[in-house]
C-alpha cells in the first residue's frame, strides 16, 4: 500500500471538494430557476467534463496552465515554480473534472423546492437571501451532499487528466490511481491488488450513500 | 459542533505537507533503470540520510514533462539524444554525463511457445508458422529501448512480418508486464529489467552490433539542489556503477573529457 498516494488522493479530493462546493451550490441554484435563453448552453458546459476525453481536457490544461501560457507564467512568478506537475495543477484540474459532479445534482435539487415554495417564502416577508439559507439550503442539502461525496469518489479515481498534467511525481502528483498503475508496471501486484481493493470500497461507498442521502430526501409541501 | 471534526480532519491533511523545499528532491528517470535505481537510491539514502523521490516513464515523455515545467532535478534518460535536446534548449546545468550502457534482451514467459536466443531464430519461425501472435514492444517514438527494438528488428530482417504482431507500450516497462504476464508471446525489454528479483521468463541478449549502442546520458536540470547533486555523483561512483553493473549495465564508454 502507497501510504504516501493514499494521503495524496485524499488531500485532493478534500481540497477538490472545498473549493468547488460553493461555486457548484451557487450555480446550481441560479441553473433552478434562471429563464435565461443561453441556459442550455451553460448547462452543455457544465456536463462538458463528463464526455470528453480526458486526454483532450489534459492537453487543453496543458497547454493552458504550461510555462509559456499567461496563468503559468504569473503562477510562476507568483509562487516560483510551475503550475503543471504540481499540486495546485491536479487540484485545477480535479475541480474542473468534478464540475459536472457537483453542479448536477444540487441543480436537481434546487428545482426540486419548487417555484410555489419560493413565492410562500416571500409571502411570508423572507428575502431571497434569507429564504435561500433558512428554506432553500436545508431542503437542497441531500443533493448538495450527494454531489460532494460523488466529486470526492470521482477526484480518488481519475486517472488520465492528472497523468498528463500531473507526470506521477511521488508525494507530489502521484495520486492512488496512478500509483496503482506504476504499481502493475513494476509487476508489484500484491501493491496493486490491496490499493484496487480499497479505492474499490471507497467508490462502492460513496455511491452507496448518495442512494442513502437521495432516498431520505424530505418530502415537501401538501 | 460537528465542524471541529471536520477541521481537525482538514488540518491533519494538510498539516504532513511541508514546504516545496524541504521535500526530497523529484528524479526522472527512464522506465529501464526501475528496479537498478530503486536499488541504487535505497543504497544511496542509507549511506547519506536523504530520500529521493522517483518517477518512471518513458525518456521522450519525461523530457515533455520537464519541458513543461515539471519539477525535476536530475534526469536519467535511456539514450543520449533526449539529455542533449533538453541542454540544447538550456534546460540543464550541462550537457550532462553518460553513467551505463544498456543491453537490448528479447523475452518471454515460462508458458510462451516462443523461443528465445540472440540470432533471434525462434521469433522468426514463431512469426512464420503464426505461433507469434503478440510482441511487445515500447513505443519506439518516446522510448529508446523501443526505438533499438525496432532497429534490431529491421537488421534481422524481421520488422515486416512481425509489424502486424506488434503491441506498442507506453514504455519499456510496460512491454514488460505485457511480454512477461502472459499477455503478449514475448517482448523487447532491456536487460535492467530482466534482471529485476522478481522476473521468472526466459531471455536472450540482442547481439549489440544489431542496433545502435545503447550509450545512456544523466544531466542535472537547471535549479538542482545538494542531494540531486550528490546521487548523481555517487551513481558515477564506484558503488553506484556496482549496483548498474548488477542489473546488466556496462560502464559508459571512455572518451575525451567533454562527455
Amino acid at each position: 500500500m502507497d501510504w504516501e498516494a493514499l494521503a495524496l488522493s485524499l488531500r485532493l479530493g478534500l481540497f477538490t471538494v472545498l473549493l468547488l462546493m460553493p461555486p457548484a451550490i451557487l450555480l446550481g441554484r441560479w441553473l433552478a430557476v434562471t429563464r435565461w435563453r443561453l441556459k442550455p448552453l451553460i448547462e452543455a458546459l457544465v456536463i462538458l467534463p463528463l464526455v470528453l476525453p480526458p486526454t483532450v481536457l489534459g492537453f487543453y490544461l496543458l497547454a493552458a496552465m504550461g510555462p509559456n501560457s499567461p496563468i503559468g507564467r504569473a503562477w510562476e512568478s507568483l509562487f516560483g515554480a510551475g503550475i503543471v506537475f504540481s499540486f495546485p495543477g491536479i487540484l485545477v484540474a480535479s475541480i474542473i473534472v468534478n464540475i459536472p459532479f457537483a453542479v448536477q445534482p444540487a441543480q436537481r435539487a434546487f428545482e426540486a423546492v419548487g417555484t410555489d415554495l419560493r413565492h410562500a417564502a416571500a409571502t411570508c416577508g423572507l428575502s431571497p437571501l434569507a429564504a435561500f439559507r433558512a428554506i432553500e439550503l436545508p431542503l437542497a442539502a441531500p443533493g448538495i451532499l450527494t454531489g460532494a461525496v460523488l466529486a470526492f469518489a470521482h477526484t480518488l479515481g481519475e486517472f488520465g487528466v492528472v497523468l498528463m498534467v500531473g507526470g506521477a511525481i511521488p508525494g507530489e502528483t502521484r495520486t492512488l490511481a496512478l500509483s496503482i498503475y506504476d504499481r502493475v508496471q513494476a509487476l508489484d501486484n500484491a501493491a496493486a491488488a490491496s490499493m484496487a481493493a480499497l479505492l474499490l470500497a471507497i467508490s462502492l461507498a460513496a455511491v452507496a450513500l448518495t442512494f442513502a442521502l437521495t432516498r431520505r430526501r424530505p418530502h415537501v409541501g401538501t | 459542533m460537528c465542524r471541529r471534526p471536520f477541521l481537525a480532519l482538514l488540518i491533519a491533511l494538510v498539516a504532513p505537507m511541508p514546504a516545496a523545499a524541504q521535500r526530497p528532491p523529484a528524479i526522472a528517470a527512464a522506465a529501464s533503470l526501475r528496479y537498478a535505481l530503486d536499488e541504487a537510491s535505497a543504497a544511496f539514502t542509507r549511506e547519506t540520510g536523504k530520500p529521493l523521490r522517483i518517477s518512471y516513464a518513458a525518456s521522450g515523455n519525461l523530457v515533455q514533462q520537464i519541458r513543461n515545467g515539471a519539477p525535476y532535478q536530475l534526469f536519467l534518460s535511456a539514450d543520449e539524444d533526449h539529455v542533449l535536446k533538453l541542454a540544447d534548449e538550456g534546460r540543464t546545468l550541462d550537457r550532462g554525463k553518460l553513467y551505463a550502457v544498456g543491453r537490448l534482451a528479447l523475452v518471454a514467459s515460462i508458458s510462451s511457445a516462443l523461443k528465445v536466443d540472440p540470432q533471434l531464430a525462434g521469433l522468426r519461425k514463431g512469426l512464420a508458422d503464426g505461433s507469434v501472435k503478440k510482441l511487445a514492444i515500447a513505443n519506439p517514438e518516446t522510448a529508446p529501448y523501443g526505438t533499438r527494438a525496432r532497429e534490431a528488428l529491421i537488421h534481422a530482417n524481421l520488422w515486416k512480418q512481425a509489424q502486424p504482431h506488434l503491441v506498442t507500450a507506453e514504455n519499456i516497462g510496460q512491454a514488460f508486464q505485457f511480454a512477461t504476464t502472459g499477455g503478449a508471446d514475448g517482448g523487447f525489454v532491456s536487460l535492467s529489467l530482466v534482471r529485476s528479483p522478481g522476473f521468472t521468463g526466459r531471455y536472450a541478449i540482442v547481439p549489440e552490433s544489431w542496433h545502435k549502442p545503447l550509450v545512456q546520458r544523466m544531466a542535472l536540470v537547471k535549479g538542482a539542489g545538494p542531494t540531486a547533486r550528490a546521487f548523481h555523483d555517487w551513481l558515477l561512483s564506484p558503488r553506484g556503477q556496482a549496483v548498474l553493473a548488477h542489473y546488466g549495465y556496462g560502464p559508459p564508454p571512455r572518451c575525451p573529457p567533454s562527455c
